[in-house]
């Protein structure tokens, strides 16, 4: 398990508990955390899973790939720290991970 | 009026499999679906892309799935609505009176919902003044290019689509593209393409720029860009244009008096009944305990979901189950001669 944190746009956080191997689209989805569509299911299809990875955590995440890229123009403002959650993988290196969710995915 | 036994709602595979399962035992179909095209999220978010999973088609992409699909219920002469979005459904005696945003009206026994996650609708702007733009002088898709002619355009986007129009715009119009960093998702050869043209000033390109507003009265007048690092420029602009794909939403389907969890609809794993009686749902749509959004499920949800219909459709008859190698009636049904 590694811990992991949502902030939802209304300015709640959610600390939840994920199983590694699982990715943080799906930890947010499991424990119904609101704001992370997911409509794809994980395919890098959608941006529907964006989030706003917490600065010091950017350098700690694997690069993205040409296809994370391209789905994150689709995002809804997408920024610098910009990533698809579906495309994380909790591990013990990302236990204590700290990620915003936008206010709306599309 | 458009008289048959079932509506589909949704063209992708899973609509189309549930069509020829339709049609094996006898009964009659049509198609709704809100995109232009036939394949559904296949022909929409990955028609090049290899799809490994479809049982004993060791690889294929989504266009050729598709294409399979299509030919293998030719024989059914299936008629499809594209460019349509089911809006209204009524419950009329023992059966359903349908009708979409076109204005189509359907007069049906049984209604399948099989719309993936929604209908396709254009990704839009985040800034809150677009909307009152939205259709005059802002719009996420073109159906008339001559109005732009000798305007200025800013288009915003770096996939094909906003690729396409700048270049092609370029021609008759004074372009912007503005794209929120350097590389861009559409071809390469478009990428170079609008690189030449920004090189001999027929278009300006601004990368790593966002729009930051919009400004105008009636029409829009010009528009605010937005650097990473916080430069903000104005731009002249009679028109501007979205590309940022397509989002998916259920829209009218939440109206329906379905239960509704988490953007799916619950159905039972019998028949693929929602709670609704006469309205399925089969592939991504739907959820029960244990659901794979695989299209191989959509295939056997469809394929139960077509013989729940048929109570429906022919209360009278009773329903025998047969094989396709063996029965007559299915071989006459395809059109196979012996």
């Amino acid at each position: 398990m590694a811990k992991i944190t949502y902030h939802t746009h209304d300015n709640k956080t959610h600390t939840v508990d994920v199983q590694k191997g699982l990715t943080v689209m799906e930890g947010a989805v499991q424990n119904d955390i609101p704001g992370i569509d997911a409509d794809c299911g994980g395919g890098m299809a959608c941006a529907t899973c964006h989030v706003y990875v917490k600065e010091e955590w950017l350098d700690k995440l694997p690069a993205k790939e040409d296809g994370e890229e391209d789905m994150l123009d689709m995002a809804f403002e997408p920024k610098n720290n910009s990533r698809l959650s579906c495309q994380l993988i909790v591990s013990d290196e990302l236990d204590g991970l700290e990620v915003n969710i936008p206010s709306k995915q599309g | 009026m458009n008289k048959t036994d079932v509506l589909i709602i949704g063209a992708g595979p899973t609509g189309l499999f549930c069509a020829h399962q339709l049609g094996i035992i006898g009964l009659s179909c049509e198609i709704v679906d809100n995109l232009d095209k036939v394949g559904g999220q296949c022909i929409e978010l990955y028609p090049d892309k290899p799809i490994y999973d479809i049982p004993a088609v060791p690889e294929c992409t989504g266009e050729e799935l598709t294409n399979n699909l299509l030919q293998q219920i030719k024989p059914f002469n299936i008629k499809f609505h594209l460019n349509e979005r089911v809006e209204e459904l009524k419950k009329n005696e023992s059966r359903w009176h349908v009708k979409t945003s076109g204005g189509v009206e359907f007069d049906v026994a049984a209604i399948v919902i099989a719309g993936g996650v929604g209908s396709f609708e254009p990704r839009k702007f985040p800034v809150k003044e677009c909307e009152k733009f939205e259709g005059n002088s802002l719009f996420y898709s073109i159906k008339d290019k001559s109005i732009f002619k000798d305007k200025t355009i800013s288009i915003f986007g770096g996939g094909d689509s906003a690729l396409d129009w700048a270049i092609e715009l370029s021609n008759t119009s004074k372009v912007n593209l503005i794209h929120r960093r350097d590389g861009f998702s559409g071809v390469e050869a478009s990428v170079q393409k609008v690189k030449e043209l920004n090189d001999q000033g027929k278009l300006n390109l601004y990368t790593k720029f966002q729009l930051d507003s919009v400004l105008g009265d009636k029409n829009i007048e010009s528009v605010k860009i937005k650097h990473d690092e916080g430069e903000i420029k104005e731009i002249k602009s009679d028109y501007v244009l979205g590309f940022f794909g397509l989002i998916m939403q259920l829209g009218p389907i939440l109206d329906w008096g379905l239960n509704i969890d988490k953007k799916t609809v619950q159905v039972n794993t019998e028949n693929f009944e929602t709670n609704v009686n006469g309205i399925f749902a089969i592939g991504d749509i739907c959820s029960y305990p244990g659901k794979l959004k695989l299209i191989l499920s959509g295939f056997h949800e469809g394929a139960l979901a077509a013989r729940g219909c048929f109570k429906y459709a022919k209360p009278d008859e009773k329903l025998r189950f047969e094989f396709t190698t063996t029965s007559k009636a299915a071989q006459e049904r395809l059109g196979i001669k012996k």
